[in-house]
């Protein structure tokens, strides 16, 4: 999933502050899972602005809209009617959210309520950890399911760098090393001889520092 | 407003299982507290939505106190526990909006410790006495937006839920 997280509302007032109405809209995918930008989120954020708003002497108008997915034109058409009623729309989707809502009404200023953070999953209760950076070449298998690429602190796919102490990285106490756990779960699963394996140099050029990648399916186009 | 009158108006979530009945024992026991404590009972602290702390606000609340069981001694097990992270998050989304973090408070009573209930509320009028209105009531174009005045006995969740 997408997590993100809420930007503060200081920042956020001050990018829809000479707007006579707003659309807070929320999306009901990902940012919904990681409590940043679901239907609570739009009711809580809309709620700081309208105080912000009168705070500062202003008469912003503050509705709350969420559709399903702000990352599919389908689902955005749903808040069509919403979105033209208001001056501008302040997206709590992902940044991927945002811009699809720009896109998709190239008359209204659309604005950013989260900082999109990355791509992770749920570990405990209110803890979000980063698990895939996307560089576009999935080494996992090589890995035993753990990703040095992402949750190592130098990328090393020929690791491990000798720095860290007692299981834990260099960089940070909390951060375990990537390389530790690679080599505990491949002894689990009776692969450790993978560790040896050595891998060439990642082609960077499939992430996001080749420019920003685009799919075409043609078997799917029409 | 004439600061010298201000009386605040807060409203006080009090759990049922504890904080509720302890404001029942404080009427039992002709104790004294400010009047304008609105008190909405619930069924447990954790069961506030935190929008109900906004809202609450911005309809012109100078207050909120949210009195659970003490820690512990939540009827639902950790209900209260649950409220005080939630409130304490709602305190710095308050505060970034313009709203002093201090007009929102967590307490823990028991339902015998109704002294303690007035002595709280009491400390509660005195801060916010010193803080003064809620500041988006006095910048509404002067218009003061009155809260539970208007509010029907047993229809607060309602106003509560409700957009502005």
């Amino acid at each position: 999933m997408i997590v993100a997280q809420r930007k503060k509302i200081p920042e956020i007032f001050d990018s829809i502050q000479d707007h006579k109405s707003v659309l807070v809209l929320g999306c009901g995918t990902c940012v919904t899972v990681c409590l940043a930008g679901g239907e609570r989120e739009v009711s809580i954020i809309s709620s700081a602005l309208r105080i912000a708003s009168r705070k500062a002497g202003k008469k912003i108008k503050v509705n709350e809209f969420t559709i399903e997915r702000q990352c599919d034109n389908v689902f955005i058409e749903g808040a069509t009617e919403e979105i033209k009623k208001n001056d501008a729309v302040l997206s709590l989707g992902c940044g991927a959210g945002v811009q699809a809502i720009a896109e998709r009404y190239p008359e209204t200023p659309v604005y950013a309520g989260l900082d999109t953070a990355f791509l992770g999953i749920l570990e405990s209760r209110g803890v979000w950890a980063e698990k895939c950076m996307q560089c576009g070449e999935c080494v996992l298998s090589d890995f035993g399911g753990i990703c040095p690429v992402t949750r190592c602190a130098k990328h090393m796919l020929n690791g491990p760098c000798g720095g860290s102490r007692e299981d834990r990285c260099e960089i940070r106490a909390d951060q375990p090393c990537a390389w530790q756990l690679i080599y505990k779960r491949l002894k689990n699963i009776d692969q450790v001889d993978k560790i040896s394996k050595e891998h060439p140099i990642k082609d960077w050029s499939k992430s996001i520092n080749g420019g920003s990648r685009t799919i075409i399916r043609e078997d799917h186009r029409i | 407003m004439n600061d010298k009158a201000f009386e605040p108006k807060i409203i006080a979530f009090c759990c049922h299982y504890c904080a509720y009945a302890s404001a029942d024992l404080a009427g039992s026991m002709r104790l004294q507290y400010p009047s304008g404590v609105r008190i909405i009972r619930t069924p447990c602290t954790g069961r506030l939505e935190v929008e109900y702390y906004m809202r609450a606000f911005e309809n012109g609340a100078d207050g909120v106190l949210v009195a659970g069981c003490l820690e512990g001694g939540c009827h639902f097990i950790e209900g209260n526990l649950f409220a005080k992270k939630r409130v304490n998050a709602i305190r710095d989304i308050l505060q970034e909006s313009g709203i002093e973090k201090e007009r929102l408070r967590m307490v823990n009573i028991s339902a015998a410790m109704a002294t303690t209930l007035a002595t709280v509320i009491n400390e509660m009028v005195n801060t916010i006495k010193e803080l003064g209105p809620n500041p988006i009531r006095k910048t509404n174009n002067g218009t003061d937006v009155e809260f539970w005045e208007s509010i029907p006995p047993g229809k607060e969740f309602e106003i509560l839920n409700s957009q502005q």
